[in-house]
């Protein structure tokens, strides 16, 4: 009973972070159905933003305050990183637009590539150690084992809750959802009608980008080290989640991802940690054989 | 002349088809007659495209049961004994029995042989107008070619069959005027030739039954007499029964042996095309509530 | 505000939108590039400033987008402002700093010059599409279209001739690299890209885990070898039967989901098969992988020095390992033509033509009775088998095998091969490899940077950086690929190419 409470507060801690992620793919997806494979990459690219920030902040600006660092930390992080993914769409991606369907995605696992080598470069292939942060511990015994609830997981999972309260509030509530919404629909009836349907593009880039920095910054807290190859794993099993929720659907990538992060942590902690990896896959393909459209998608009908 | 009564090849019982809360078909029943044009009309969103998904398959109903012969004639005994043996297909002296319901859409083309065409047209754009006819006769290429093997090793057989294809190809290029453009891409002809190519294209895999689906829709006034020739030959020299389509009454009534309407998801109406042409309710359903005179004429325009 | 689309514009405009562009760059470049982490003695974490970087960075969007937007300049002068700006802004930066500083250290200098092209090659493209590259690139296109059987016969007979020339050239010793890394690695690379292309290019199924059946190819003369002793000549076709099995076992369940979701099922696929293959030890010896694999033998007789048995000693040679690696690559190149030429085949039966159909129109192909499952899975399997033949190769030319050569990278490039290449084509997929693979190597050796930079500089480690931004400009000069056109696989009078935009593209 402890043990499983435990891994339900891992499990939940993981799965919001790989949540947070997912957005960024199916809210791309949704709007011009594209898998943004360098999405993964922004993610490690957000937590080495997020990284020199609070070095930044600590060393040469002396700001002793935590909760004050890591606010700074998330804001830098979210405007940098989103400024990252609008450059690369403009780049990479704009020019592609309403061509062939695989060059967005070729171009995209080049901008992959191109990510992470480029943090390799310039920030050095070696594992980056993180100062501690937010270590203190609430231990409760349940049924004679210790749970221990960190402050980094209750901080990991406010944060992901109230971000996407507010990123809800965004995509339903504004013009910039509305004008979202009306492009997923029908692109060209959505520019007739006089939305800018290149700059809501760009801000679901942006928004997406955003999400995964806060991501990427719990996630430097949350591990304590980040690494270039960093992208790679959690962006794999972020689209799976996407996937799995029925890509295209937000309330999809939250649940999909959530029900990732637990399938892996319960499936080490239970069965196999060196098979871990292969759970998630695994569910999801059982999934997709019985239901095609994943949890929350859309039932793809092709009128004929 | 009641064919379809006296020789049916297609018998639809009580089909329903729901899409959520939509009821797009309702209890619908008809029969078509072997060797009849046979016209499926009614206001758009009426449900007859649903109808020709349900029969070849692209949708399965929700309720209902299609039979059709490929050859003899449908009998009620013989479709009963076949429906409770709980099989999809018997084959008898008298008549080569499919219940379509129970058919993947693959296997209603190749076994039953319904063949058809789609309201926005859809051919192999990128292949050429030859490669769309040729691989209309896959399966009988398959066979020649012994499932791949004897093709990839040359087998002279297979030579043959595809000379024979090619054949057939070229002859029906040549009925619908496109001999000149046989090696040019299917996505570069212009519409007209388009919506030929894909009859002539369903028409290579020898159906039974050839199922158009608004074959006239944005075709010029002479395009849409030569079709009208191309599908009484098809009829008659090629012996191919027609489900029509179609929203051109005088299309309709200038080819049509049998007419069937179709109202939200009802038959409101069926019989010969003057039967049909006269019944208030088809009138009404056309106009809605409209001055009947003009509906007359507007229904039975081009007579 | 497309400044592709309004090169025209007076210079003031030009200026203030290259100001607003290098601006971006500093933006993007302000805590990545101009901030470096680096452990100090404690181990801890410290920032070092390298500001000029960024500073570089911004100056060269700054002149190149001026350079290309500046009004009323032929192509060569944009590229020659573009240069030479680039140029002096990288010296301008450093001479401020002084050049006896730590930094900026002059890969970080290069690394800014990539940066920049990144932005100048995307910028120029709209010119390079109207000048006389275009037509150069026209000519290429042609070129690659054309099958005539001279230029057929030409290009067989230089692949045969390649490792002789080489050999003949710069002797056993230099010859190796070049008929190791590049010839059989390449042809190793053209397999995997045909396989692919029978999936992607023809059938129109993405298939995000193509390396999985790769793995299974190489596992399989892996284990059959070290294990059962079995010879090369069991193995491959064995190797080539295992991959196509799973790749119908792969298939059966997940061939009826539609475009994105095979996509990802596949991918799944692949991760699983790599973690399976990291974490059963017994079988695999995990990350350490499966070394001393068998090399290969001249139909038994083995390439060792020995004056008995030894390859060179029964044909009177002197002995050199070049023998077997020329030996490799003609197995291999015929190999490769043997399955091209049955793929060239399958495309004018029934089966390949029912592939291109089911890209272009599944709907279609049903209503014509074409069982489109089993068409997918012969697609499926045909190009697992493909992909077992070139593992089965890749085992033995390195004699050793581990789960790291068989990540998603390796399916990305695989696809990339094939996108780059032009969907369906042949030859476009085996120019793709040559560039892209060739490419990759020729990356690892550019020592004639090592003198513009400096000895520290290590190109090596630039190498994944060019080639993920190569993929980014490719696809954006050429989305469809290299050959975008298509061979209609019958003809009744004139073979004409079909052009790439009625093409489809598959949605499976
Ligand atoms: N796949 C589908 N999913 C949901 N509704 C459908 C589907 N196919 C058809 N419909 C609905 O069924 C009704 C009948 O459509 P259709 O058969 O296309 O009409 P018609 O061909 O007579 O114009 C329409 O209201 C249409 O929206
Ligand atoms: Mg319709």
């Amino acid at each position: 009973m402890g043990n499983f409470l435990q891994q339900l507060i891992n499990g939940v801690t993981l799965g919001s972070i790989y949540g947070l992620i997912a957005i960024g793919y199916t809210m791309v997806f949704g709007i011009i159905g594209m898998v943004n494979f360098a999405h993964g990459d922004v993610f490690m690219l957000s937590a080495f933003i997020a990284l020199i920030f609070y070095l930044a902040l600590t060393q040469m600006f002396g700001v002793l305050s935590l909760p004050l660092a890591f606010i700074l930390v998330l804001l830098g992080a979210m405007v940098f990183t989103g400024l990252w993914n609008w450059a690369i769409e403009r780049v990479a991606y704009r020019p592609l637009r309403g061509s062939f369907r695989l060059a967005p995605l070729i171009s995209a696992i080049g901008m992959s590539i191109f990510l992470s080598n480029f943090v390799q470069v310039v920030q050095g292939p070696r594992n980056k150690p993180t100062p501690p942060l937010f270590t203190d511990l609430i231990k409760v015994e349940v049924g004679g084992y210790d749970v221990t609830l960190s402050y980094k997981q209750i901080m990991i999972v406010s944060v992901t809750a109230l971000l996407l309260a507010g990123f809800w509030f965004l995509v339903q509530k504004t013009s910039l959802g509305r004008a979202q919404r009306a492009c997923e629909q029908d692109r060209k009836m959505a520019a007739l009608l006089g939305v800018d349907v290149n700059r809501t593009i760009s801000m679901t880039f942006v928004i997406g980008a955003m999400l995964a920095a806060v991501a990427g910054t719990l996630y430097m807290v949350y591990y304590g080290v980040v690494n270039f190859a960093d992208g790679a794993a959690p962006g794999l099993k972020a689209f799976t989640a996407a996937v799995f929720g029925g890509i295209g659907s937000l309330q999809g990538a939250v649940i999909g991802g959530l029900i990732i992060g637990l399938v892996e942590v319960f499936f080490s902690a239970y069965f196999s940690s060196d098979y871990k990896d292969v759970a998630p896959y695994a569910i999801l393909i059982v999934t997709l054989i019985f239901m095609p459209s994943g949890l929350l998608g859309r039932p793809e009908v092709e009128k004929v | 002349m009641t064919r379809w009564l006296s020789e049916p090849l297609l018998a639809v019982d009580h089909l329903s088809m729901r899409f959520g809360g939509l009821v797009a078909v309702d209890d619908f029943s008809f029969v078509a007659g072997r060797g009849d044009i046979t016209a499926l009309i009614g206001p758009n969103g009426a449900g007859k495209t649903t109808v020709f998904n349900c029969i070849t398959g692209f949708y399965k109903p929700t309720i209902g049961r299609i039979a059709l012969a490929r050859s003899g004639k449908i009998e009620a005994t013989g479709v009963e004994a076949l429906t409770r043996s709980g099989r999809r297909s018997a084959v008898s002296q008298t008549c080569d029995l499919y219940l379509l319901e129970r058919m993947p859409g693959h296997e209603i083309a190749r076994s039953a042989r319904v063949g058809r065409t789609f309201q926005n047209i859809r051919l192999f754009q990128g292949m050429t107008v030859l490669e769309n006819l040729i691989v209309a006769q896959h399966n009988e290429l398959m066979r020649a070619s012994l499932m791949t093997v004897g093709g990839l090793i040359g087998l002279p057989s297979y030579s043959q069959a595809e000379k024979l294809a090619l054949d057939k190809a070229a002859n029906w290029l040549e009925r619908i005027g496109l001999l000149d453009r046989a090696d040019d891409a299917a996505g570069a002809l212009p519409y007209g030739d388009q919506r030929r190519l894909e009859i002539a294209r369903a028409m290579c895999a020898d159906p039974v039954l050839l199922c158009l689906d608004e074959p006239a829709a944005g075709l010029n006034p002479r395009e849409s007499g030569e079709l009208n020739d191309l599908l009484l030959s098809i009829r008659d020299k090629d012996r191919v029964s027609i489900l029509l389509i179609e929203h051109d009454m005088s299309v309709v009534m200038k080819i049509s042996d049998h007419v069937v309407v179709l109202d939200y998801g009802r038959r409101i109406a069926d019989g010969a095309p003057v039967q049909v042409r006269e019944d208030p309710a088809v009138i009404a359903a056309y106009l809605g509530v409209a001055d009947a005179g003009e509906t007359k004429a507007s229904v039975g325009g081009g007579q | 505000m497309d400044l592709r689309q309004e090169t025209g514009g007076g210079l003031w405009e030009a200026l203030r939108d290259a100001g607003a562009a290098a601006l971006v760059t500093a933006g993007l470049s302000f805590p990545i590039l101009a901030l470096r982490t680096v452990e100090n003695l404690d181990n801890k974490l410290e920032l070092e400033q390298r500001w000029p970087l960024m500073f570089g960075a911004a100056m060269l969007v700054f002149f190149g987008r001026l350079a290309a937007r500046v009004p009323g300049a032929g192509v060569a002068a944009r590229w020659i402002v573009f240069v030479c700006a680039a140029f002096a802004a990288i010296y301008l930066v450093i001479d401020a700093w002084g050049m006896d500083a730590d930094f900026p250290a002059p890969e970080l200098v290069a690394l800014a010059v990539a940066l920049a092209a990144m932005v100048g090659l995307w910028l120029t493209a709209p010119f390079a599409a109207t000048s006389a590259l275009a037509r150069k690139q026209q000519g290429a296109r042609a070129f690659l279209g054309a099958r005539s059987r001279h230029m057929e016969f030409a290009g067989v007979f230089a692949l045969f001739a390649f490792p002789l020339l080489a050999l003949w050239l710069l002797g056993p010793q230099g010859s190796l690299k070049w008929i190791n890394n590049y010839g059989v690695q390449i042809l190793i690379y053209v397999m995997l890209g045909w396989g692919l292309n029978i999936v992607v290019g023809l059938a129109g199924l993405l298939d995000l885990g193509y390396v999985a059946f790769y793995a299974v190819g190489a596992y399989t003369y892996a284990l059959l070898s070290t294990v059962f002793g079995l010879s090369f000549w069991i193995c491959l076709p064995l190797a080539g039967l295992f991959a196509a099995f799973w790749g119908v076992l792969l298939g059966i369940p997940v061939l009826r989901l539609r475009g994105d979701y095979l996509a990802i099922v596949t991918l799944g696929f692949g991760e699983i098969i790599r973690v399976v293959l990291i974490n059963w030890t017994d079988l695999t010896n995990g990350y350490a992988g499966i070394s001393s694999i068998p090399r290969i033998t001249f139909f038994g007789i083995p390439f060792i020095d020995d004056d008995e048995t030894g390859f060179a000693a029964r044909f009177g040679l002197e002995f050199s390992p070049i023998h077997r690696t020329i030996f490799l690559f003609y197995l291999i190149l015929c190999l490769a033509l043997l399955t091209n030429a049955a793929t060239l085949r399958l495309r004018r039966l029934p089966i390949g033509r029912a592939w291109e159909a089911l890209r272009e129109d599944e709907i279609a192909c049903r209503s014509l009775g074409v069982d489109t499952v089993s068409t997918k899975l012969t697609a499926f399997a045909l190009g697992a088998m493909f992909a077992g033949f070139a593992g089965a190769f890749f085992a033995v030319r390195q004699n050793f095998v581990s789960p790291e050569s068989f990540t998603f990278g390796e399916s990305a490039t695989i696809l990339a091969i094939v996108v780059l290449g032009g969907m369906g084509s042949q030859l476009g997929v085996a120019a793709a490899a040559v560039a892209l693979i060739g490419g990759m190597e020729i990356l690892r050796e550019l020592d004639i940077l090592k003198q513009v930079f400096g000895e520290s500089f290590d190109p090596a480690q630039y190498r994944m950086l060019v080639f993920g931004l190569a993929m980014v400009v490719m696809m954006i000069w050429k989305p469809r690929g290299v050959v975008s056109s298509r061979a209609p696989s019958i003809y009744l009078r004139s073979r004409a190419a079909i052009s790439g935009e009625h093409v489809g593209e598959g949605r499976g």
